[in-house]
């Protein structure tokens, strides 16, 4: 049965990752300001969560150096990473890229060794496709060149299907040209990797198992990732609707505002249990795991813009300012809304799965 | 106290002494509240063994099995979950012993008299008069949204003792006979043609003082005590994926492939993801309880379930194109038990329209949400203070 609680083991695990970011995030104007120069990385950050609280390694098995955790410990430090919107590849290199590589065979060594790597934190990787890339694409980008690929400005290593397979290619020998994203907090890049870069880590065959099941442990775990951005959105406007006063009372206590922040509640209820789902159903390999993560994308997806949006609205004028940091979170909402699939792919994805045919 | 093993040895002994098949309904289900397995988290005495709520479940299990009747619980549960934690709370001994039994058993039904016509979301506004003569109380007034008072032996009952204090303040909780001949009740016919409620009309109804829960003008406070477990008992059972409501629009779905459209399908496939997301909330919440984790996401299940319900079924109506447009049944039904998702798709649409009415509106729910749950602050309220009589009405 599908246990959607939280262990004890997972509430350490949320509060030293909340400590370690309370305390080293910078304040949100400084925050903006590294995000706009396109540096948004803090590499003190990135040291102590990755390899100091071994984030970067849950995971991975402990004889390649990992925590041996899985995807539902992966999913509560997505959880708060979310609710801080801290730029940092947690997502992109210690899931997505990690569980690629896990699917293949380790004693290959490329893979063996990168994955130590990764476990460790000493280095990231990336898979060079397009953040929008829903689970069941795998289609190999033409010309090995992606856009929009994600973490790929910090990435050591790009993870590159081709027609002929997967391949590591070393960021070095590949071109990574910056984009100007949306969401400032997760950046962009277009990845060119000629063909004779890298080396080969898959054949096709098993190279398209592995990057499908990278890509639903990304969509699956992003849903929690939604849910803690949701969370923050919803207490930052509790708190500044409980403050703000307007016709000599709390702004929080007429009810066509009271009534809008519980409907954001509810939505967390369920934003909750439907991630907590999918992330428990990728730990225990469920059959229904696709079908987990579609419902908790479909869901969280909009569950989060919603709440993002919504912030923005019942903060009033300093919403709408760079100075709040209301903005950092409706951008990465809305990136995230597209990120493994837009909700309405995914329903698509819930049609097939469940048997509920198109016309 | 009383554990598993214990529980096991007196379900075996109970089934040793009165074997389902032989004993008649009633007898087994009276000699089960005397041994103490009714609802082993009572007192000793009083159908119960003092012994932890979580194991319910396993004696009701073991005493399936072996093929005994159960109480039908549907059918009683206002007296099981409202009256028979407020009894226990509040009654006299006497008083306990007397309803305890037979509430149980269903051989006595309840029935709860706490709405009333202007005294809906704001129950504590509630007009019905309680005047004492002596030993006794003459209660006169109006109460509606019923169920089960025309099966009702009993009722619990709110009335206004004091108007001229604020109205919290003024009211007393009452155990009242719906045999004696000032109450009178008719039927409340509803938008979907059956009668599941009652209007019941109190005139000069006469309460002996030993009736009364609590003390005079502490009938709120009482009341807390019956509201708080109506809440638990809804929700609660674990639910498949397609449970309830969605699943029936699911399988028109797939059977009928000729009312199929694409935008049909687009909100068919978005209340199924709600539906599913809702359900598997619904499921968090069993689960915190089962680990002794309460928690306020059962307000939540209410909320969603309520407007879930009226999205899928209105969607299955419409849907249904031309079938859509004819209707079961229009005739005066007494229903004893409303099941939301039986009948058909017009049945559903307008019977869910109560969901998000009875046992709180959404928009009152909506409230508690923000204010207890999210802490945000209470609307400035002029009612609180203000004598009783002197509100507007």
């Amino acid at each position: 049965m599908t246990d959607l609680l939280y262990g004890e083991a997972e509430e350490d695990l949320r509060a030293s990752v909340r400590s370690l970011l309370a305390a080293r995030s910078a304040p949100a104007a400084v925050s903006a300001e590294r995000e706009e120069a396109g540096h948004p990385y803090d590499p003190d950050l990135w040291r102590a969560l990755a390899g100091g609280a071994g984030a970067a390694g849950l995971l991975v098995p402990e004889e390649y150096g990992g925590q041996g955790a899985g995807p539902r410990e992966a999913a509560v430090v997505l959880e708060e990473l979310g609710r801080t919107v801290t730029p940092a590849p947690f997502l992109t290199s210690s899931v997505v890229a990690t569980t690629v590589l896990l699917a293949l065979d380790p004693d290959h060594p490329p893979v063996g060794g990168l994955l130590e790597d990764l476990a460790a934190g000493g280095r990231t990787a990336v898979l060079a496709l397009p953040l929008s890339t829903p689970p069941g694409a795998t289609a190999a980008p033409p010309q090995g060149r992606a856009t929009a690929v994600a973490d790929a400005v910090a990435a050591d290593v790009l993870l590159v299907p081709r027609a002929d397979g997967l391949y590591a290619v070393d960021a070095a020998e590949a071109r990574v040209e910056p984009c100007t994203p949306l969401d400032l907090t997760r950046p962009l890049a277009a990845v060119s990797a000629p063909d004779g870069t890298g080396t080969r880590i898959a054949a096709p065959g098993p190279a398209a198992d592995a990057v499908g099941g990278g890509l639903l442990a990304g969509a699956a775990l992003l849903a929690s990732e939604q849910l803690g951005l949701a969370e923050w959105c919803l207490e930052a406007a509790v708190a500044h609707t409980r403050e703000r006063h307007q016709f000599n009372r709390p702004v929080g206590s007429f009810q066509a505002l009271k009534h809008r922040m519980a409907r954001l509640w509810l939505e967390l209820v369920s934003a909750r249990a439907a991630a907590r789902a999918a992330a428990d159903a990728l730990a225990t390999g469920a059959g229904d795991a696709p079908l987990a993560a579609a419902v908790a994308q479909a869901y969280c997806s909009p569950a989060a813009v919603r709440a993002a949006e919504e912030c923005v609205q019942l903060h009033g004028g300093i919403g709408m300012t760079w100075e709040h940091p209301a903005h950092r979170y409706l951008k990465r909402a809305k990136a995230d809304e597209i990120a493994f699939g837009t909700p309405g792919r995914h329903r698509q994805e819930v049609a097939r799965l469940a048997g509920l045919d198109a016309p | 106290m009383t554990g598993p093993e214990d529980l096991r040895r007196r379900v075996a002994d109970l089934l040793a002494a009165h074997p389902p098949a032989e004993t008649g309904r009633t007898d087994f289900l009276r000699a089960r509240f005397d041994a103490g397995l009714a609802w082993v988290h009572y007192p000793e005495g009083l159908g119960g063994l003092g012994a932890p709520r979580t194991l319910q479940a396993a004696v009701d299990a073991a005493l399936a099995e072996a093929g005994a009747p159960d109480n039908d619980p549907r059918r009683i549960g206002i007296g099981l979950g409202m009256a028979a934690p407020t009894l226990l709370a509040y009654a006299s001994d006497t008083l306990r012993q007397r309803f305890l039994r037979p509430l149980w058993t269903g051989e006595e039904v309840w029935c709860q008299l706490f709405s009333e016509p202007g005294a809906g979301s704001d129950l504590a506004a509630l007009a019905t008069r309680a005047v004492r003569d002596g030993d006794t109380w003459v209660v006169d007034g109006q109460k509606v949204w019923t169920s089960s008072a025309h099966a009702a032996r009993w009722a619990i009952l709110l009335a206004r003792t004091d108007p001229d204090v604020p109205k919290h303040r003024g009211i007393t909780y009452f155990v009242c006979d719906m045999t004696d001949p000032g109450v009178d009740v008719r039927p409340l016919r509803q938008i979907t043609g059956e009668a599941e409620f009652n209007e019941v009309f109190l005139t000069g109804v006469r309460i002996p003082d030993a009736h009364r829960l609590g003390a005079v003008g502490d009938g709120w406070r009482v009341a807390q005590t019956t509201l708080m477990n109506e809440r638990v008992s809804i929700g609660g059972h674990r639910v498949p994926r397609e449970g309830g409501m969605i699943g029936r629009l699911a399988a028109t779905w797939r059977a009928r492939p000729e009312l199929r459209t694409h935008d049909l399908h687009q909100r068919l496939l978005a209340l199924w993801v709600e539906a599913e997301a809702a359900r598997l909330a619904g499921e968090r919440l069993r689960q915190k309880l089962a680990a002794g984790q309460p928690g306020p996401e059962g307000s939540a299940a209410k909320l969603a379930f309520a407007r879930l319900n009226q999205e899928i079924s209105g969607l299955e109506v419409e849907l249904l194109g031309e079938e859509g447009l004819l209707y079961d049944d229009w005739t005066l039904r007494r229903p004893e038990l409303v099941d939301f998702t039986g009948r058909q798709a017009g049945y559903r649409y307008l019977r869910a329209k109560g969901n998000s009415i009875e046992g709180g509106t959404s928009e009152v729910l909506l409230n508690i949400v923000a204010e207890r749950v999210l802490g945000l602050p209470a609307e400035p309220r002029s009612d609180k203070d203000t004598p009783w009589k002197d509100l507007a009405r």
